[in-house]
């Protein structure tokens, strides 16, 4: 990810995003896989859209478009600086450039996005369109209104409503539709929703004002009924961009699990293959920082397994032929040729997304506080309109006069609370959380988080990084460290990239060093000198069979003597104690729940006093959450793994790491995008602010019916009153949603990474000594 | 009174190009990247949000 941008002249890059936490593994992207991902779009051009989350000014902007633009092959080549993705128009007849290598080159971190999964935007300018109607209409007959209220003669009265009524036919048409609709969908299915008395109110408002137009008649409602769907379709627009937002971001996030693999033909050639083409017994080429693409067994070759995201464990495992692959695991080392032993459909991963899907049936629906508050308040509304039409039917037996009031009080308490000041509410705390890089995706997972009163977490990816760190710095010889570090710093192995990362924490000045070389599956060799070393497994880097077996992580040999060993655990998310300690506080009761050995969670279980659960399956997980449900406990579910993904269903809310696994980052309700664990308690802390201020909306709202119905039902309720009125409150609410106060802990949050480290691997050396 | 009745078409006309205008703006992608737009004016080559779509007679609306 580039730190400073070189060529930002007059930009400054200092925007908040910098820091993300998107500093993992680049898996390599072949060619084939950027051909499958992009799309034709006519005349013999294919588009790719890659997402470069580091991209964060205009200096950003040039440097990438003109390093793509000078491929080969490269039409053109657009950034786009809101949603951090680039698209790359190339000529179809040619192979793809090396688009990724070029901005990997640059110091750009690139992904392939998936072309054309962006429907959701369709909608959003479906929302907007209506959203410039409804303005539009509102605005011109509220002008024609002012002259109405303010007193204008009877002919000239009747032509403005006239005029009124052909501008708010087409915009109810158009505008309405959004709420007509989804009113029509629920009620077919015997439901109503917070869009049920919205269309009613509407509705009738509108057609009460033609009847009087034709009569020519002083009342005409026009103005309200167009204003309240403006200011509703407000709120609609909102909570739509809050969600489009955070699925864009989310979206842009490394993918993680592999689109194809390399697969040897029978005649001998390769090909690359889609993974839902992949059959059992087909032999796959699988090179070194490749995922694995379905169940399969090692035929040849050795490497290293990092099977984080899959089982929970931390550490690396060596492979060798006839060994057992997950899907979804990584390869770490050296390159493997694999047989597959299952399709697509029934590997490890399949497997988990039916359980996802099963948890996911098998939980209570949710239903949205608004929706639920509506099915009280249309009842109470409705009914009050009826027995105000009766009343006045039994008192003056006019049946125009009986109708008009009745109408009137709908309009009067026509929902604005309700489809304004829940998502208004919502949308001010989803930007909140949205600037310290917690992605919310809708707001009912807002409504569900305030209610949590248990944590589950995860162990690997969740309360740790997926990174390693160094355990016993303090026991080794800095002479040892420093030619340690200097050979490590040539490898991407995650053991080599944490003694490179110990020996900067040193400040070790770095070795020269000859002959260097990498052994997959082993470690690295290099020579200072006349001496020989090594850095790796015991059994490859020494030559005395006694020692071999009694070191474990890696060592340091020098001609085949051992010279150091180093021990590895994962490393610990920044502000890991703070943020347990902020979740008690708010009354929540923690628990771990992993898959990895019991002994390293017992280990972080007991340092940070929280009770855990380790070796437990997906299936496991699962359960246990669904018995504390049942149990009446209501859960949040933390987790990265594939293995957690069911548990994420099943809980009634859940979160995820950016760094999860993919079907993992699509099932949680909220993804958080920074290192610091700190997210947790501040999305909790922020949705039971809003929990609180959607109540007193709520009770704002029951207030100003309180007042504005016996007005109505007395009969006094003019088309200026009815706009006065709905505006102010409408107003009111939206102030009181602004009121929202983000999250500060004691403790400013960290933004460099180097404080962080210090910091946690201070916790680390605490932990192992 | 009715001798400025004229002025409420003028009125109605107006409101009506501004909503014109602003689906025109909406369909030719100039809100697709707000913030891409305010760095690229200090640029020094001219481009629009939708030369890379107009380049290949393609609809604006298919980018992203």
């Amino acid at each position: 990810m580039p730190a400073t941008c070189r060529n930002g002249v007059l930009m400054s890059c200092c925007a908040p995003g910098a820091e993300l936490a998107l500093a993992m593994a680049n898996p390599h992207t072949p060619d084939d896989e950027v051909l499958l991902a992009s799309r034709i779009i006519g005349d013999g051009v294919r588009q790719t859209d890659l997402s470069v989350p580091g991209i964060h000014c205009g200096g950003c902007i040039q440097k990438i478009e003109a390093a793509l633009s000078a491929l080969s092959g490269v039409e053109k080549a657009r950034v786009n600086l809101s949603t951090k993705r680039v698209a790359i128009r190339w000529q179809a007849d040619k192979s793809p450039a090396p688009f990724i290598e070029t901005l990997n080159n640059i110091g750009y971190d690139a992904y392939l996005h998936d072309a054309g999964a962006d429907e959701a935007d369709e909608t959003l300018k479906e929302l907007i369109r209506a959203l410039a109607v409804a303005g539009f209409a509102a605005s011109n007959i509220m002008l024609l209104s002012v002259s109405v209220w303010s007193g204008a003669e009877a002919s000239i009265r009747n032509i403005f409503h006239w005029i009124s009524a052909l501008i708010a036919f087409p915009a109810l048409i158009y505008s309405g539709r959004v709420f007509f609709s989804s009113a029509w969908r629920a009620l077919r299915h015997g439901q109503t929703n917070v869009d049920v008395p919205i269309s009613i109110g509407v509705l009738l408002a509108f057609g009460m004002s033609l009847y009087e137009t034709f009569h020519h008649e002083s009342h005409a409602y026009f103005d309200a009924a167009i204003s309240l769907l403006f200011f509703l379709l407000i709120g609609r627009t909102l909570d739509h961009m809050m969600r489009a937002r955070a699925r864009t971001a989310v979206r842009g996030l490394a993918r993680l699990s592999s689109r194809g693999a390399l697969v040897v033909q029978d005649d001998g050639t390769l090909a690359y293959l889609p993974v839902n083409e992949i059959q059992p017994d087909m032999h796959i080429l699988l090179a070194a920082g490749e995922r694995v693409p379905v169940d399969a067994r090692v035929e040849t070759g050795r490497s290293e397994i990092d099977c984080a995201l899959v089982s929970g464990e931390s550490l690396p495992q060596p492979v060798a032929p006839g060994a057992v692959l997950s899907a979804g695991t990584l390869n770490l080392t050296g390159p493997l040729t694999i047989v597959a032993t299952a399709a697509a459909n029934d590997s490890f991963l399949a497997e988990m997304v039916r359980m996802m899907e099963a948890a996911e049936a098998g939980r209570s629906v949710y239903r949205r506080i608004a929706d639920r508050a509506s099915r009280l308040y249309a009842p109470a509304v409705h009914l009050t309109a009826l027995l105000t039409f009766i009343g006045w039917m039994i008192v003056e037996g006019d049946l125009h006069r009986a109708a008009t009031i009745a109408i009137a009080v709908l309009i009067i308490t026509c929902p604005c609370a309700l489809g304004l000041a829940v998502p208004m509410v919502q949308v001010v705390a989803a930007r909140r959380l949205f600037a310290s890089g917690v992605m919310v995706k809708d707001g009912g997972a807002l409504e569900r988080i305030a209610e949590v009163d248990t944590v589950i977490f995860d162990k690997t990816g969740t309360l740790t990084m997926d990174r390693l760190l160094l355990t016993n710095r303090n026991d080794i010889d800095p002479a040892a460290l420093a030619i340690a570090a200097s050979i490590a710093a040539h490898s991407r192995h995650p053991y080599s990239r944490a003694l490179a990362a110990a020996g900067r924490g040193n400040a070790v000045t770095p070795l020269a060093l000859n002959d260097l070389s990498e052994q997959p599956g082993a470690g690295m060799q290099a020579t200072i000198g006349a001496t020989t070393y090594r850095l790796g497994r015991a059994d490859w880097a020494l030559t005395a069979a006694a020692e071999q077996s009694a070191t474990t992580g890696a060592v340091l040999s020098e001609n085949g003597r051992l010279r150091a060993a180093f021990r590895f655990d994962s490393d610990l998310r920044l502000d890991i104690r703070e943020a347990v300690l902020a979740m008690s506080n708010q009354g929540c009761r923690l628990e771990i729940i992993s898959g990895d050995r019991d002994e390293p969670v017992r280990h972080l279980a007991s340092d940070l006093g929280i009770s855990y659960r380790a070796g437990v399956s997906p299936a496991d997980k699962t359960k246990h959450i669904v018995d504390l449900t049942e149990a009446g406990q209501r859960v949040l579910m933390v987790g990265d793994g594939l293995n957690d993904t069911p548990a994420l269903a099943a809980a009634h809310a859940s979160m995820a790491p950016a760094t999860a696994a993919d079907v993992g980052r699509n099932a949680a309700d909220l993804v958080f995008l920074h290192d610091s664990l700190l997210a947790v308690p501040q999305a909790i802390a922020v949705a039971r602010n809003a929990r609180q201020l959607v109540r007193q909306n709520l009770i704002l709202a029951i207030g100003y019916n309180a007042i504005a119905v016996p007005i109505a039902i007395l009969g006094h309720v003019t088309p200026l009153v009815a706009a006065v009125a709905m505006s102010a409150s409408s107003l009111l609410v939206i102030s009181n949603a602004l009121r929202l106060h983000g999250w500060r802990s004691r403790k400013e949050p960290r933004v460099g990474a180097l404080a962080g480290d210090v910091s946690s691997q201070a916790l680390a050396t605490e932990k192992a000594g | 009174m009715t001798d400025y009745f004229f002025l409420i078409p003028v009125a109605l006309a107006l409101g009506a190009t501004a909503l014109g205008a602003f689906m025109w703006s909406l369909r030719s992608g100039q809100y697709d990247d707000l913030a891409g737009a305010a760095e690229r004016i200090l640029f020094e080559n001219r481009d629009g949000p939708d030369d890379i779509a107009r380049a290949h007679g393609d609809e604006p609306s298919h980018r992203n």
